[in-house]
């Protein structure tokens, strides 16, 4: 197995464990979050994250992708402002950013408009222009029918689906989504990713998206970051050409080949 | 996950059929999307809850309260005790009707009524702020939570002497008493509303960028609401009982006739029909404000929520 020692190498230098290298467009745009060693421990305990390394470009889809309890979600509440790092240092965008549960988290005693209306009323838009905005946003994502329901009767797919319309609703350019989809079926779930890569194409918004499921980072990612566990870090990266998006072959290849390291990264730890 | 990683890596490249993999699921036109998605939200949702009159709800407590009576009515057409101990339902009746007519009941009835609704009024105003502060607040909460605990144990009816040395034999006295009875359980009831909001909905609420009123306003105050209310309810039904108590002890004075007024004359009159007539009033206000004002806020609250499905209610 790989000693700490080449971990640490590779995280320094993550395009070397990339197949494929990054589009040249990429490099030109401004990087919306810089994550520069990050670091967090729990109390006196083991580090959760340790020398977390990478750079997300504004208008970039990455995927994270990590087995369970390596820290994913530590990471993207410390990108969102809901926890601090202990160490190193980050650069995310003035204003914040959005974030999907991986439960809708909706309120319960407000419709599906009543919730995107709310964020709307938090980010101080008057009451006139709050229920127009709302509903274009139900209508992005498909739900106009079922504005006045509240969540208990919508279907798990469809309060995932106000969630991310009042995630958009915050109109911050940074999006974080804390597998969002983990919790529904495939059907539903192959459908809102098809649907999250629609409104990511018109909204243009830059997307971190936490997932342990490998095709799930392949099928949405434009590059996809593993992390490691205990401590967390970011050993590996991937970009997914458009070749991975219209080919299965190739697709599959890529998730055999991410899946394959992702098995050795939780091996280590038998 | 090895669940979604399995037949890639068993299988050599080559024998993967090129659709078993997500890309070739998105190769479909946006309008089959559409379809799809509307068959999968109308697959999946509810549908509509079934409206009317529910007849059991009003058959069944109406035959219940016909077989107790029947019962009550045989005991004592056995004759085990004497008719003035214990009187039958029609002596009841009977007496509840001359009440009536002498205008004594509708009295009783206005003048507790009127008292138990200002008291519970003035009890929810101030419990409510003080309920929001201890919730809110830790250092408050572990300062005066024991003691608000306590003073919900304690009976009210154990202020009455202390409120006639203060107050003498006046509304005050019946107020003060009512309102030590109503606001701990007010006040605890919100607090046990607030602790119980799932962490989540906080969260959400700052990822929203909410400052520190909106979240209380916007968040905590409606997440917090199912508690409050069964807060309210036990603060009515501690104001009533308190207000009872306290009329069958302080008579007399400036104070007007209430129920428990009436209670207490009829036991100096050794009237077991009188006696009865006021247990049964008092009985009668209790449900009449249980099924009228607190069940359909209930009601309304939990449906609206999704927290109805299941429940006997």
């Amino acid at each position: 197995m790989s000693a700490p020692a080449a971990q640490a190498a590779t995280a320094a230098n993550p395009a070397q464990a990339a197949p494929t290298r990054a589009a040249a467009g990429d490099a030109r745009r401004a990087p919306a979050v810089v994550l520069d060693s990050v670091g967090k421990r729990f109390g006196a305990g083991a580090p959760v994250l340790d020398g977390v390394n990478a750079t997300i470009r504004q208008g970039e889809f990455v995927a994270l992708l990590g087995a369970s309890g390596c820290g994913k979600s530590t990471l993207l509440n410390i990108i969102a402002g809901l926890d601090t790092p202990t160490a190193g240092a980050l650069e995310v965008p003035a204003d914040g950013a959005a974030f999907m549960f991986q439960d809708s988290a909706l309120f319960p005693w407000r419709s599906a408009r009543g919730n995107i209306e709310l964020a709307l009323k938090l980010r101080g838009l008057d009451k006139s222009q709050r229920r127009e905005r709302a509903d274009e946003l139900l209508d992005l994502v498909h739900l106009g029918h079922a504005a006045d329901k509240r969540p208990h009767e919508l279907s798990g797919g469809m309060r995932q689906r106000v969630a991310l319309a009042r995630s958009l609703a915050q109109e911050k350019p940074l999006l974080l989504m804390d597998e969002p989809f983990a919790a529904l079926d495939a059907i539903t779930r192959d459908l809102l990713h098809d649907e999250l890569e629609r409104v990511w194409r018109e909204t243009g918004r830059t997307i971190i998206f936490v997932t342990h499921n490998v095709r799930e980072a392949v099928r949405l990612g434009q590059r996809v970051l593993l992390l490691s566990s205990r401590p967390g870090r970011v050993v590996a990266e991937w970009d997914v050409s458009e070749a991975h998006r219209t080919n299965a072959g190739a697709a599959g290849e890529l998730t055999a080949a991410i899946t394959a390291r992702l098995r050795e990264e939780i091996r280590r730890h038998a | 996950m090895p669940e979604t990683a399995l037949p890639q890596t068993a299988l050599p490249e080559t024998a993967l059929p090129q659709t078993i993999t997500a890309p070739a699921l998105k190769s479909g036109t946006p309008e089959e999307l559409r379809s799809l998605e509307a068959g999968l939200d109308s697959l999946q949702s509810d549908a509509g809850v079934r409206r009317g009159i529910e007849w059991s709800r009003l058959l069944l407590p109406l035959g219940a309260l016909v077989v107790l009576v029947l019962a009550w009515q045989l005991y004592v057409s056995l004759g085990f005790r004497r008719r003035d101990l214990v009187p039958g339902p029609l002596d009841v009746f009977g007496s509840l009707g001359t009440l009536w007519d002498e205008g004594k009941i509708q009295e009783a009835v206005l003048t507790s009524l009127q008292r138990g609704l200002i008291g519970f009024a003035i009890s929810v105003a101030v419990a409510t702020p003080i309920g929001l502060l201890l919730a809110q607040a830790k250092p408050l909460r572990r300062a005066f939570g024991p003691l608000i605990s306590g003073l919900q144990v304690l009976p009210s009816v154990a202020w009455v002497p202390a409120a006639i040395i203060w107050f003498g034999l006046t509304d005050a006295t019946v107020f003060f008493v009512v309102l030590m009875g109503a606001i701990p359980s007010i006040i605890n009831g919100l607090i046990a509303g607030v602790d119980q909001i799932p962490p989540q909905y906080r969260r959400v609420g700052h990822v929203l960028g909410a400052s520190r009123l909106e979240m209380a306003l916007h968040v905590v105050l409606p997440a917090a609401l199912p508690g409050y209310v069964a807060g309210l309810k036990q603060g009515w039904a501690f104001s009533w009982r308190s207000l009872m108590a306290a009329e069958i002890i302080v008579i007399g004075g400036t104070l007007g006739f209430g129920l428990g007024s009436l209670l207490e004359q009829g036991r100096q009159l050794a009237d077991m029909g009188m006696v009865m007539s006021a247990i049964l009033t008092i009985l009668f206000v209790g449900i009449a404000v249980e099924l009228l004002v607190f069940a359909p806020v209930e009601k309304r609250l939990l449906r609206g929520r999704g927290l109805l499905a299941g429940s006997t209610r």
